[in-house]
């Protein structure tokens, strides 16, 4: 899923000041499930801008999911004569309110950080960096190219000390876990390799499937 | 004699380094790589070692081919893409430099400017490749040269790497650098000769010229940070007694130079000496050792 984090209180005050009320939107999936978007936050969030400015008026509600078309047109009922909409969903989702609402202005109220998942309660770790050119079965289920700090895709560098990476003693040398994995599974040979070089989407990323552009376009979901 | 006739020769190579510093300032550095001018076999200088900004590696190699010093221009992946990496190499060649260090680069993150986006685009075995397609006379992509150069390709090995698997992914990572076309390595330094032994047993048969790493310990407090901080390197408890009880330290870290180089003229097949700023006390270790 992806995993966001709240802006600190100190900067989304600013974000709404221009603004007398505003719908405050909540997604239920992955900010939801990260604790950081869904709600609960929302309700969490209202108080603590109500208690920052009195005068503000806040709409609260949630939708499943602010990354599809359906969803968000559920959003519409709630905007009324609010100027602006502060969107607790990821960057993705505050983009796709943003592009259906396009009068009003559409504030992130969280900082979008990565695909992954929840390691131990209260601690997300990164796992996929949608490459685009998934090698998860050559190397143990380990991602190098996330998961290793510098992306590597030919083996370990000199870097890591009793197992942890050169950047930080908190993160696992991901070579050292790919190494671990492939052992266990029998498959150290994937280890040995002609030289690789990572090839790099181009962003914007845009997936065209023909087999399913025949009749009526479909959208978001 | 170049450090390709040397390692050809099969004598005992010598190489050390030098370190280009924050600014323009290269006289001081200069006077150091004069000092050992006769003594080595080449002098790598290193590319922004560290992830600190500094002077680049290619013009102070240029400067040392000036001076009648066979260069070794570290190349490190951290801070430019493939495109930079390999019009670079071409330029080097233009500059008069032969012999290149593909090494990955530390991460931005441990340098002066730690929020700098790190490329790592390519890596120590992908610059190799690279490397030797240039070589060939095509790019990486095969487009044809109009003149080619024809490097010496060298890169590095952490012999000391802390547990089993860090060590099995160094050696199996050496023999793709070798496949890549690594014609010698140069190790992390080494303090513990028993260990290094067995790292050399370990590489029999490789085919590539393995030079042993020597850092000059120059206090206790460097011992204790390498120990600490630094990857690989691990200085025994009694080196650092030693050091500490010495009233001459230099002394003290000569003798424990001559006595490390002398132990890997029978492993390996020549030594990287990193002085770190103590190049002057190179000519004398080798006097004792008879290099």
């Amino acid at each position: 899923m992806i995993i966001a984090e709240q802006k600190k209180l100190t900067e989304i005050p600013g974000m709404v000041a221009p603004y007398r009320k505003i719908l405050l939107a909540g997604c239920g999936t992955c900010v939801a499930f990260c604790s950081a978007g869904g709600p609960k936050e929302v309700d969490k969030l209202a108080d603590a801008l109500l208690s920052e400015n009195k005068d503000i008026i806040i709409e609260k509600t949630t939708t499943p999911r602010q990354c599809a078309e359906k969803f968000i047109d559920r959003l519409e009922s709630k905007i009324g004569d609010c100027e602006a909409i502060l969107s607790t969903a990821c960057g993705n989702g505050v983009q796709a309110v943003a592009s259906r609402f396009r009068d009003k202005p559409v504030l992130p109220a969280l900082n979008t950080q990565f695909i992954g998942v929840e390691k131990e309660p209260g601690i997300w770790t990164e796992n996929c960096m949608a490459c685009g050119d998934c090698i998860l079965w050559r190397t143990g289920g380990v991602c190098p190219v996330t998961r290793c700090a510098k992306s590597l895709v030919n083996g370990a560098c000199g870097g890591a000390s009793e197992g942890n990476c050169e950047v930080s003693k908190d993160r696992l040398c991901a070579w050292q876990e790919i190494y671990h994995a492939l052992k266990r599974l029998n498959q150290l040979h994937y280890l040995k390799q002609e030289p690789q070089v990572k090839e790099w989407p181009i962003h914007p990323g845009k997936v065209v499937r023909e087999d399913l552009r025949e009749g009526e376009a479909t959208t978001g979901d | 004699m170049s450090l390709r006739e040397a390692l050809e020769s099969g004598k005992f190579v010598v190489t050390a380094e030098v370190a280009p510093g924050k600014g323009t300032d290269v006289e001081h550095l200069l006077e150091d790589a004069a000092v050992i001018k006769d003594r080595v076999d080449a002098v790598n200088v290193t590319d922004l070692q560290s992830s600190v900004m500094r002077l680049g590696s290619m013009a102070f190699s240029h400067f040392l081919t000036e001076m009648g010093i066979d260069p070794v221009y570290q190349v490190t992946c951290r801070d430019r893409n493939c495109l930079a990496l390999q019009s670079d190499l071409l330029s080097a060649w233009a500059l008069g430099i032969k012999n290149v260090l593909a090494l990955t680069g530390d991460h931005p993150v441990l340098g002066d400017h730690p929020k700098a986006r790190p490329v790592f685009e390519l890596d120590s075995v992908s610059l190799l490749d690279v490397i030797g397609k240039l070589n060939s006379g095509v790019d990486m992509v095969g487009n044809e040269l109009k003149g080619s150069p024809d490097f010496l390709a060298g890169a590095v090995v952490n012999p000391g790497a802390d547990n089993e698997a860090a060590l099995d992914l160094q050696i199996m990572k050496m023999e793709t650098k070798i496949e890549a076309g690594a014609k010698f390595f140069q190790t992390q330094g080494v303090y513990d000769l028993d260990a290094f032994e067995k790292f050399m047993k370990r590489i029999e048969g490789f085919d590539a010229k393995i030079l042993g790493g020597i850092i000059l310990l120059k206090s206790v407090g460097m011992a204790r940070f390498m120990n600490k901080n630094v990857s690989g390197v691990f200085v025994p408890e009694p080196l650092i007694q030693e050091i500490k009880a010495a009233e001459d330290k230099a002394q003290a870290s000569r003798e424990i130079a001559v006595r490390l180089i002398k132990g890997m003229k029978d492993l390996c097949h020549g030594v990287h000496i990193m002085a770190l700023g103590w190049e002057s006390k190179i000519p004398a270790i080798l006097d004792e050792v008879g290099l």
